[in-house]
């Protein structure tokens, strides 16, 4: 057994609005350069719908991720090495702008340029890529809400699949049709096939956190990447002619903070918190035979923090005591292997993706009370999941390889969930049995409530600070921390006094700031300025209340 | 006694166009390891790409293993093992002339393509406008020497010329009498490609230089260190191609004049 960390995350499809804030806040931080105009690290997929880029599940056409050999052994799904490098002169299968789309901006400048006349002025759209005038036909959220999904529907890959096999049972008629949310960073794999297919070797998962980068002086543009990956999330900057991708925020994860698109979500429907796992058996795992059991094997990779043996292994392997405690504490574990209601995103692509998925009980309560029931009752609750209006088949093409069972008593459990917390919040005696039909404890059910319905800011993110000590090593911290009361203590003074010593990295002062902010009572600065004195106001005379700060035991 | 222009073209220029190639590509694999791409245009477009690039690419790879046979191997060898004279250019003219006919043609395509495809015409430097130029006249010049090798059986050997030329210049000791009998489609073509080699480290050619032939050879997941790192990209100076974006620090002249200057516009 080799230990290591991984940060991981988990979507509770359930609280996801489709506001697209992660995908705004994501692209404002990381891709609104030139070349990286149709890139966007975070995106937000209405479901039933093609996706980003536009059918990237279809492998059969984009051939991404692995497949195992005649031998039973992972094998690209592009082909083996020599058949990467053959193609290296002109990547067969990697999608083209027109499978993202052109990127267009607006000619505003008309608006007030115009010279006065009868009509009124227009901005044209014109290509961020031509930059001439374009046609807008195509976008990243084209099919948002099941927009044009009349046309397009027929084109999702996933409900292509299950109508084939259902002969047509899934119909999007517009008065019963179904619809929800799904979030897409990079899965930060375990098993990466993008890094497999790197003929340069520049893209690399870091052994501390497991987040998976791609070196920007070590890219050559080969390309492959993009093929590699299953779900289309490295993208090829055209203006540096350099692979792209979701970096999970390194520079924030590495002070504690979580990624931009887990801050800014407003259904906060995001977890972020870390995996022990062993690295020795990830690739049986990726190999298993069948792949309804993918889902499994990832999750025995998991490693249990509380058993003293993978402690002890830990400890040995170098992780530090705070990150075994994180790990503890880890909301992605306690989502994904304590309660089992997270489902890793296409495990049939043996990437052991790191982004895992609780998936959405439609609005089933309503859905029953309009029909005369009580809603939340079990067995009324338990009875409809056969028949939600988000297809059982559907979730489970995305979420376990087409295993449905496996979605059933996920939504079973959150449908007890609904059921056992009636009786608490109504003040009456609890009924275990609800607990006990999806083989969990009371107790289970009212933590994992608390995780996912309270879901408190210090519990969503269990997020261990990279170590100081390693600090000189961190790519943005540098070696600003090696003096005692230096940068990054806090202050903004070196040792020579106000301004001295260099200036400090943007991640390490915002820190402080944003930490603060983030887990005070009031904002920034309330408690600590109202009622103080300007000192410039003061004429020296006599000491005003407030000219000291109130003493911390007052 | 050869004359001044000789000594210049086959004693002087040949060393050096190999300094500045191994002295630029040291230079620029030092110190812009962020430019070092193939800058592949693939995703404005495909269809073109996917039959011109492995035509040119494979191709100019044929006539380079071809090139490393004609100059590296002397006559005197392959007569040895039996192989006829007459025999080797029948073999030497079909090869080379097929890879570089499938070179030409490549090429051909893939600069029409550049020229007629808005997105990759634009993505095109003045750098590749250049690199196309000599590029593309070594591989003509090239396949000129073939074509008149073919029909005009006057023209000299060239393993009797520019092979002894080029083999002599790893000795330090140029063999400019060979060369300078050579023939004159032979000189330019050596001309030209020397040029080639001196823009080389210069263009986006470098590329050729990182062939990823240890893909091969490595583990397919790749681990690292933070430590591996080096550097602390966050606390210096931002680097080529990235441009700081958003508000810039007050430490930096000149960002609030433009600032105002922009908004009065607007």
């Amino acid at each position: 057994m080799r230990v290591m960390a991984q940060v991981a995350m988990v979507m509770t499809l359930d609280k996801c609005i489709g506001c697209h804030t992660c995908s705004v806040t994501c692209k404002q931080t990381w891709t609104n350069r030139a070349g990286t105009e149709y890139v966007w690290f975070n995106n937000v997929e209405t479901r039933p719908g093609q996706g980003y880029p536009r059918r990237y599940e279809d492998q059969d056409r984009w051939r991404g991720g692995w497949e195992l050999n005649r031998r039973g052994r992972l094998k690209l799904k592009t082909g083996g090495r020599l058949n990467r490098l053959a193609s290296i002169f002109a990547s067969p299968v990697q999608p083209e702008l027109a499978d993202y789309y052109e990127p267009w901006t607006y000619d505003y400048a008309s608006l007030v340029n115009a010279p006065a006349g009868d009509d009124f002025p227009v901005a044209r759209p014109k290509s961020l890529i031509t930059g001439k005038d374009t046609k807008v036909s195509w976008s990243a959220n084209w099919d948002d809400d099941l927009g044009n999904s009349v046309g397009t529907d027929a084109l999702d890959p996933v409900l292509e699949k299950i109508r084939r096999e259902s002969e047509d049972k899934i119909k999007l008629e517009y008065e019963r049709t179904f619809m929800f949310y799904l979030p897409r960073i990079c899965e930060h794999c375990l098993n990466p096939s993008c890094m497999a297919s790197c003929p340069s070797g520049a893209i690399y998962k870091r052994e501390e956190d497991g987040i998976v980068l791609v070196d920007q002086d070590r890219c050559r543009g080969w390309r492959q990447c993009i093929t590699g990956c299953p779900y289309k999330k490295i993208y090829f900057n055209h203006k540096s002619g350099k692979a792209e991708k979701c970096t999970f925020c390194y520079p924030r994860i590495e002070v504690g903070l979580p990624t931009v698109c887990a801050e800014t979500c407003v259904g906060r429907m995001r977890f972020i918190g870390i995996f022990l796992y062993d690295v020795d058996k990830v690739t049986a795992a990726a190999s298993t035979p069948d792949p309804k059991d993918l889902y499994e094997a990832q999750l025995d990779l998991m490693l249990d923090p509380n058993d003293p043996a993978v402690v002890a292994a830990a400890q040995r392997d170098g992780i530090p005591q705070d990150w075994i405690d994180a790990a503890r504490r880890s909301p992605v574990y306690a989502l994904a292997k304590t309660f089992k209601v997270a489902l890793p995103l296409h495990p049939e692509y043996r990437t052991m993706p790191m982004v895992w998925y609780v998936p959405p009980l439609s609005p089933i309560v309503d859905l029953l009370t309009e029909q005369g029931h009580d809603g939340e009752a079990p067995e009324n609750l338990f009875g409809a999941i056969d028949a939600l209006r988000i297809p059982i088949e559907y979730l489970a093409e995305l979420f376990t390889a087409g295993d449905t069972g496996k979605i059933e008593d996920v939504l079973h459990k959150l449908a007890a969930m609904r059921s056992y917390m009636r009786d608490v919040t109504l003040g009456r005696p609890t009924d275990e049995s609800i607990a006990e039909a999806v083989g969990m404890t009371g107790g289970e059910i009212q933590a994992m409530y608390r995780l996912m319905a309270i879901a408190k800011y210090d519990e969503r993110y269990v997020i261990p600070n990279a170590h100081l000590e390693d600090a000189h090593n961190l790519e943005e911290i540098g070696c600003s921390l090696d003096v005692e009361g230096g940068p990054g203590m806090g202050g903004q003074t070196g040792v020579f006094g106000e301004g001295s010593g260099r200036p400090q990295p943007v991640a390490v002062e915002n820190f402080a700031a944003l930490r603060d902010r983030q887990t005070a009572d009031d904002p920034t600065g309330n408690s600590q300025l109202s009622g103080r004195v300007n000192l410039l106001n003061w004429d020296g005379n006599g000491t005003p209340t407030g000219l000291f700060p109130a003493k911390k035991d007052d | 006694m050869p004359s001044a222009l000789d000594i210049a073209l086959w004693g002087v220029l040949p060393y050096l166009c190999i300094v500045v190639l191994i002295l630029g590509t040291i230079w620029r694999y030092r110190y812009d390891q962020f430019g070092w791409t193939t800058r592949s245009s693939q995703l404005y477009e495909s269809r073109l790409l996917r039959i011109g690039s492995p035509l040119f690419h494979f191709g100019i790879l044929a006539v380079a293993g071809g090139h490393v046979i004609g100059l590296i191997i002397p006559e005197s060898w392959t007569t040895a093992v039996g192989v006829s004279d007459h025999a080797y250019h029948i073999v030497a003219l079909a090869t080379g002339g097929a890879a570089g006919l499938a070179t030409l043609c490549g090429i051909a395509l893939l600069i029409w393509r550049r020229r007629r495809t808005g997105p990759v015409f634009m993505a095109t430097s003045n750098n590749d406008k250049v690199m196309y130029v000599v590029l593309v006249g070594a591989i003509a010049a090239g396949l000129a020497v073939t074509l008149f090798s073919v029909f005009d059986h006057s023209i000299s050997n060239y393993r009797e010329t520019v092979s002894p030329w080029f083999r002599s210049l790893w000795v330090l000791h140029p063999d400019i009498q060979a060369m300078a009998a050579a023939s004159l489609p032979f000189k330019i073509h050596a001309v030209w490609g020397l040029v080639l080699f001196a823009i080389w480290p210069f263009t986006r050619l470098v590329h050729a230089f990182t062939a990823p032939i240890h893909y091969l050879f490595r583990p397919y997941i790749v681990y690292r260190s933070r430590d591996a790192h080096g550097g602390t990209p966050g606390a210096g100076a931002p680097r080529r191609g990235w441009e700081p974006i958003g508000t810039r620090d007050a430490a930096r002249r000149g960002t609030a004049a433009k600032t105002t200057e922009k908004r009065s516009r607007v």
